[in-house]
């Protein structure tokens, strides 16, 4: 079981736990506020975008092309920005910390 | 053949220039064909506006001469834009909630019930209006019953047999919506129509020309495109029996099969913009006031992005379509039409052992340049239980 914990743009902290799926499926059904997961995690809503905490962007690593050129046309990009629909649970690692883009 | 298949017909155009031109009603069109400039121009309402001082300009086919209300907020630009999606938008998401999914559910599963009992049916009409009616009903929050009316009205609201725009048909949809505001102010109830008069943006209340833009822009953008996605659905299952029985053995990829279908048939082809300022797309001049289109249709079948773009791959994982647009101004009704396809897959893998096509008449659109299989004028399907 790993814990990942979703910071909203109204700095709600919400704490979730899981073992498999996408970070996008576990943030909808922990209602996270902001990710709305539109297309159901394939890569064309953008409505998952959140950005990585800094000291965890290494060990998840950066987006696809795909998912990059995604990211190219949405507000708020960092250089910490990912889709959370491509991030699966167990490749992230325990205690990730997130922020919700919008 | 298949008759499910569509063919891309932007293939060539695409690879060798990007662009494509047509001549709509002597208000030329440039056609963006390829994926990354499709979405760079939708991403950019500066230079490529939905506002417009012509009102019904950007859809293609024109709709300047059949039109003169504003449709909101598909055509208004940033920042007034955000005001009116902001109002609307949680309306349009309630096909979220758990109470909406059930009543479309006993609307498809009536529906599909009947075409099993039928044993054939004429999917356009038949199926795909009816369905596509009653489901509105429920978007609006209005009684089931209404959706009679719409239902005689065709699968056209602005097209008759032999114009692609036809004034006087889109008049009957204009003066109707008029009356329901009219209704809706002597006895406000929870409505779509109500809950529009009863709001305020910036202060200010909103006036029945712009509660009209947005009822206009709900009937007119979900008509054609859900009943096309819902018959193409119905063919492309009854072309493949075995992909009803891949997603019965394997449920947990309804999402993907969902999302691929619409690429695939992208029921919108494409959508048009008014030119800001003279500018280039594709290396090729655009003049200010000139108008181009974003073809979702073609940009859906871009090799660049997707691995054998013409064909339906139900597990396709990484999908980013357009078949819904892109940027701010994508398909407010997405929400209501991806719950539609889910219960109605849903329902088809429980209820239909298989299906076949025994009479098709497509529906191509003349493009100029291009001509594109949008769906069927009409398709007789033969229904079999499971
Ligand atoms: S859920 Fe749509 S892109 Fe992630």
């Amino acid at each position: 079981m790993k814990t990942i914990t979703f910071i909203t743009s109204d700095n709600d902290i919400i704490e979730t736990q899981a073992n498999f799926g996408s970070l996008m499926e576990l943030a909808v059904k922990n209602k996270v506020k902001g990710i709305d997961g539109d297309c159901g995690g394939v890569c064309s809503c953008a409505t998952c975008h959140v950005h990585v905490n800094q000291e965890f962007w290494n060990a998840v690593g950066g987006p696809s092309e795909l998912e990059s050129d995604m990211l190219e046309f949405d507000d708020n990009v960092s250089d910490y920005s990912r889709l959370s629909c491509q991030l699966k649970v167990s490749q992230v690692p325990d205690g990730l910390i997130l922020k919700v883009a919008k | 053949m298949k008759k499910s298949k569509i063919d891309d017909p932007f293939k060539e155009a695409r690879e060798t220039k990007g662009f494509g031109t047509m001549n709509d009603q002597n208000d030329p069109v440039t056609m963006i064909l390829g994926h990354k400039d499709v979405r760079k121009c939708a991403h950019n309402w500066k230079t490529f506006q939905s506002g417009g001082d012509e009102i019904g300009r950007i859809v293609v086919p024109s709709e300047v001469h059949i039109r003169d209300t504003r449709q909101i907020p598909f055509e208004v630009d940033p920042p007034q834009h955000k005001s009116y999606r902001d109002l609307v938008e949680p309306w349009f998401k309630r096909p979220l909630e758990e109470a909406y999914q059930e009543k479309l559910t006993d609307i498809i599963n009536i529906i599909v019930d009947e075409a099993l009992t039928k044993g054939s049916m004429e999917v356009v009409s038949e199926f795909a209006l009816k369905l596509q009616s009653r489901a509105l009903t429920l978007l609006l929050n209005i009684p089931f019953e209404e959706s009679e009316l719409w239902i005689s009205w065709g699968t056209h609201v602005f097209r008759s047999e032999d114009t692609a725009l036809d004034g006087d048909k889109a008049n009957v949809l204009y003066d109707y919506i008029d009356a329901q505001i009219d209704k809706a102010i002597a006895n406000p109830g929870d409505d779509l129509y109500s809950k529009l008069l009863a709001s305020e943006i910036d202060g200010k209340t909103l006036t029945k020309e712009e509660v009209k833009g947005v009822l206009i822009l709900t009937f007119a953008g979900g008509r054609d495109t859900v009943i096309n996605a819902i018959t193409n659905t119905i063919a492309y299952f009854a072309d493949n029996p075995q992909a009803l029985q891949q997603l019965r053995d394997q449920p947990e990829h309804l999402n993907s099969a969902i999302e691929e279908l619409l690429r695939y048939y992208s029921p919108l082809t494409q959508m048009g913009r008014v030119v800001a300022e003279d500018t280039q797309v594709c290396e090729h001049a655009v003049k200010a006031q000139s108008r181009i289109s974003m073809c979702w249709a073609s940009a859906n079948r871009d090799e660049r992005v997707f691995e054998n773009p013409n064909e339906v791959v139900l597990d396709r994982k990484v999908n980013p379509h357009v078949a819904f647009g892109f940027g701010t101004h994508n398909c407010l009704g997405a929400t209501h039409a991806r719950q539609i396809l889910r219960i109605l897959l849903n329902t088809l893998t429980q209820k239909v052992g298989c299906m076949q096509i025994t009479a098709a008449k497509e529906n191509i659109e003349d493009l100029d340049e291009f001509n594109r299989k949008v769906g069927f004028d009409s398709l007789q399907v033969a229904f079999h239980k499971l």
